[in-house]
This record gives C-alpha cells, structure tokens and sequence, in this order.
C-alpha cells in the first residue's frame, strides 16, 4: 500500500510538470494550428536559464521568476521572424521549421552548457525529506504535486474570466471570426506563442531540481507532451490536464510493475486513443 | 516543358553512368560514403513517396527501415547464409508490418497522422530495444556473416567494398525505377490527387484510404529494403535505426533535395554527407548548422535544392 501511494506521489509530481509543457502546447495546437517539435527544446532552455541565473545569483527563486521571461522573449523572435511566413503554407511545412528550430537549439545548448549532466538541489525551503507514509519523501516533490493543481487554476481563472483569457478562447474556436470582430491577431499569435514558451520555460525550471538537466532533457520531453496532448485533446485545458496525469501515472507504475515494456505503454496508449478517439478524450469541447 | 523532360533523361543517365564508373577512380574512403548515401536515398526515396506524392508526413519512416535491418539479419543468423534470403526476409517482414501499421494509420492525416506513425515507429523501437533474447537489446544484433553471392559461375564476396557498393547500386536503382513507375502510372495520379484534395478523390469513387495504404505498403517495404543493405553495410541491425531522429533524417534529406522530384531526396541524402563531411572538419556541432539550414530551406526554398535548381531552369525556357 505504501509503495502505492509513492508511486502516485510519483507519477504525480511528473505530471504536473508534464501539465506545464503541455499546457503550452496545446494552447499554441489550439489557437495558432501549429504543433511546435520546438516546444521541449524551449523547457530544456527554461531549465539551463534557471541553472545559469542560479550559478549567478545564488537563489533558485530567481532563475525561476527571471528565466522563462528569458525564453519567452526568444519565443517572440521564433513567432515573428520564422513562422509568421509560414501561416498561409502546409501544416507539414510548420512542423518542420519547429524541427530545425529543435536542432538548432538543441545543439545550441550543447554548445553553451557541455554535454555534461547538471544537478540542480532544490532551494533551502524545499530540500530535504519528510516521513509520509512510513516512508521518507523529498519534499521538492510534494512541492510539484501541489503547485501543478494551483498554477492550472490560475490558469483556469485566467482563460475564463479574464478579457485576454475570453480572447484567446475566441480565436482557439473560429480564428476567422475572432479577426472580423476586432482581434488583432497576428498580435495574439505572438503573445500566444511566448506564453506558450513561458510555460514550457517554467516547466523546465521547476524540473531542474527534479531531474539532472542535460541536453537530451527537451528530446525526452516534447514525446511525451505530444502523447499528452494526443490523448487529451488537442487545444483542449481539461484534456491536458487529465493526460498529464495519466501519463505521470503511467511512467510510475510502469516503471515498478511492467520494467520490461513500460517504455511502450505511452506509444500504446496514444495508438489506442487515436484510433478509437482520434479527438481525443476531451477534443471537440473546448 | 519537353525540352525539361528530355533534361532529365539525359542528366539521369549521366548519373547513372557517373555511379556505375565512379568506383573506377574513387578512393575506398569515398566508394563507402557513396554506398552510404545510396542506401540513405533510397531510404528517403521511400518517405518521399508518402511525403512529396501522397501528401503525408510519416515519423515512424525508421521503424520499417530498422525492422527490414533486424528482419535480414535475424534470417542471416538463424536461416540460410544467403543474401536473397537476407533480402526476402526483409521484404515479406516489412510488408506485413506496414500492411498492419499502415491499416490504422491511413485513418488519420496531417498531424494526427505524423504523430501517429511516431508512435509506432517507437513502438517498434522499444521492441527492438527491450527484447534482449531476440534483439540484443541495446547492442544491437552483429556477428552474423556476411553472405557470398554467387552470379552465373562466379562466388562474389560482399565484405569488399566495391562488391557491396555494385550491390547497393543496383538495389536502389531498381528500387528507384519502381518509384518512377508507381508515380507514372494512373496510381500515382491519384495519390497525387489525394494530397490535393482527398474528398473529391472519395466523391469520384475511389477510395482514399485503400489508395494511401498501397502507398504505405510501397514505402514501407523499400525502407525496409534500404535497412536491410544499412544493417549488412555496417554489419549491425541496432535500436537507433527505428528511432524517430533517424525518421528525421529522411525528412531532412527530402527537404534539403526536394519533395517535388523523384530523385529529389537522393540529392538531398548526397548534400546531407558532403555537407557533414564538411561541416565536422570544424566543428562537432553540425545539428546546430543543420538545423539553421533546415529552417532557411523551409523559409525560402521550399521545393529544396534540386526543385529550385529545376524551377529556375524551366523559366528560362
């Protein structure tokens, strides 16, 4: 029973960082129709920019606050110089442009940071152990498990009640609609993409005291993400929300009950649902 | 129009004919890379197929490529020590896979398609990379021997390079002749129909998924083909040829050559070694150049190199 309730504790703390990216994700899939292969290379970022700004300054919560701004900023740049000609073309050609942005950074950051792994320890206030469960837990995890459902609620509170929230809900459902009722949207494809990378940045920089950071992190990340948001739904909050779950959940018990295929039980489960709800659990409800 | 097609018979002989007597004055170094990207093209040939023809990005292009690797070699291993048996092996094995994986895919398009292929590329990877006592796990599957051809009277041992490489060229020659049939034939009209507008294709009674899995099972079974010559050439079948990054590659290589044309992708595997042939004589880091070039491709010259070497010679005329 212990063991259970760890490996919930588990796959939950890896869920919500999963909810983070694929938050992102799914926002820019559901307003700007573009499926970003970029998007686990700008949480590799987020998590190199929060360590960087952590070697300087010496606060955690400084390289947390300052980093995914860092990240976002660049994320304007990508949006406004390099997809903005693409919009009128093929989805397949968006797709790509992402993957040479991948390449680029993901060597880039190999460049800058070595190909060694870092480890990053989480600040004061969360390092450490607590007893639950007649089993000692890092706390930085708990910290995960509670801070995912919190931000999603911010995020909820931001996307229903908020004016910019009502926009961007609007152009996610009729992009053409949106246009002729007065949305600027060429404005709100950028903003919608650096808020995009900002929360892939964050993700990134609250997983480095998670994991090691290396520069294989973003490979590792963006596949999962894509299942995640497979699974829930393209464009859709809720969906991203229950799909990171599942598959935190999934990469704890897996890992404990079926050792030898739990590396294909994400793949499986995103045939099962593409061909049995190529929508997605929650896809056409936004 | 004419003046271009009768172009490319004549430049598509000359590279025939460049192939077939460059072993003459090309050093061992160079026979190898140009075995390489042989192999590659072919590879990419076949995504190309569903990529540039049908209108389809397919991610999991490796997984058949990788499973006609391992397909040969297992046969090499545990069957006969024979090339043909080698290469049947591969062709039946990636056949029914793709008539399998492709059955479902050809539901989908565009990006549920992509990603649904990516899923089960890795599928077939995480197979290949877990099931230790068939696979070799991460290790990969070596030590098998390479076989002897025997043509008329002669024994032709394929450990030399020049054999292996006459090999190659004629695999993907013929693999590349097949191609050019399929995208003449009414069959290929309608795949290219299919790209622009697949409902029509279903109003005029034909039927788009039937159309597509055909496709599929084409470009399954000559990646296959291509994987099987990449396993004997490095003389491993490993986990990394089913990866997604090597699917990459094929669509890196089609986007440098172009999809538009038949060789395109070819083409574009020949840039691909030159340019990482001469990009890691000063750097370790030739992704981060890669990338950058792929994106600039992307931007200005969508239709690759070689369709816009074609585009600018055809408005001449």
């Amino acid at each position: 029973m212990d063991a259970f309730l760890i490996n919930v504790l588990n796959g939950l703390s890896w869920g919500m960082l999963l909810f983070l990216i694929s938050m992102g994700l799914t926002t820019v899939f559901g307003v700007m129709g573009v499926l970003n292969f970029a998007h686990g290379s700008l949480f590799m970022l987020g998590a190199y920019i929060c360590l960087q700004l952590m070697r300087w300054s010496g606060s955690f919560w400084i390289g947390l606050l300052l980093g995914p701004p860092v990240v976002a900023a660049l994320s304007v740049f990508i949006e406004r110089f390099l997809l903005r000609p693409l919009y009128d073309r093929d989805a397949s050609f968006q797709l790509l442009l992402t993957f040479g942005v991948m390449l680029f950074l993901d060597d880039g950051v190999r460049i800058l940071w070595g190909p060694a792994y870092h480890v990053v320890n989480p600040p004061e206030m969360l390092a450490g152990i607590v007893h639950i469960f007649s089993q000692s837990y890092p706390v930085y995890r708990i910290f995960l498990v509670i801070l995912g459902p919190l931000v999603g609620i911010a995020l909820w509170a931001f996307f229903t009640f908020t004016r910019w929230g009502k926009i961007l809900r609007a152009a996610a459902m009729d992009r053409q609609m949106a246009e002729i009722i007065g949305v600027r949207v060429p404005i709100l494809f950028t903003a919608v993409f650096a808020f995009g990378a900002w929360l892939a940045a964050l993700g990134g920089a609250l997983a480095a005291p998670h994991q090691s950071v290396g520069p294989a992190m973003g490979e590792h990340v963006i596949i999962e993400s894509f299942i995640v948001v497979v699974i829930g739904g393209m464009g859709s909050f809720p969906g991203a929300f229950i799909g990171a779950i599942i598959l935190g959940l999934l990469n704890s018990f897996g890992t404990t009950l079926m050792p030898n295929i739990h590396n294909a039980l994400p793949y499986i489960l995103l045939t099962v649902i593409l061909l049995t709800r190529p929508k997605g659990l929650f896809g056409g409800e936004t | 129009m004419k003046n271009l097609s009768a172009l490319s018979v004549i430049s598509v002989s000359l590279l025939l004919l460049f192939l077939l007597v460059a072993p003459v004055f090309l050093s061992t170094y160079w026979i190898i890379t140009l075995t390489e990207i042989l192999i590659m093209s072919l590879f990419a040939m076949s995504f190309n197929l569903l990529f540039g023809y049908t209108g389809l990005l397919s991610f999991g292009q490796a997984g058949f490529f990788g499973a006609g690797g391992y397909f040969a070699v297992l046969m090499l291993l545990h069957g006969p020590e024979s090339l043909w048996a080698a290469l049947a092996a591969a062709i039946v094995g990636s056949c029914i896979l793709s008539i399998v994986i492709g059955w479902l895919c050809v539901r989908l398009d565009e990006i549920y398609f992509a990603i649904l292929t990516l899923g089960f590329g890795m599928m077939l990877f995480t197979i290949a990379h877990n099931w230790r006592s068939v696979t070799g796990g991460s290790d990969g599957l070596g030590n098998f021997i390479l076989p002897t051809v025997s043509f008329i009277h002669w024994r032709i041992s394929l450990s030399h390079p020049k054999h292996f490489y006459f090999l190659v060229l004629a695999v993907t020659t013929l693999g590349a002749g097949l191609l050019w049939r399929v995208v003449r034939s009414p069959f290929g009209l309608l795949l290219r129909a299919a790209r622009e507008n697949s409902n029509r294709i279903d109003f005029v009674g034909a039927n788009v998924r039937s159309v597509r899995l055909l496709a599929f099972v084409i470009a399954g079974v000559l990646a296959g083909i291509a994987g099987a010559l990449f396993a004997l050439f490095n003389r491993i079948a490993s986990p990394e040829m089913l990866h997604w990054s090597f699917s990459g590659k094929a669509v890196l290589m089609t986007i440098l050559g172009g999809s538009g044309v038949l060789i395109g992708p070819g083409v574009g595997a020949a840039i691909f070694f030159v340019l990482e042939h001469l990009i890691t004589m000063f750097t370790t880091n030739w992704m981060i150049i890669l990338g950058a070039i792929l994106v600039v491709l992307v931007l200005i010259f969508p239709k690759g190199v070689l369709g816009s070497a074609l585009n600018i010679l055809s408005r001449k005329k």
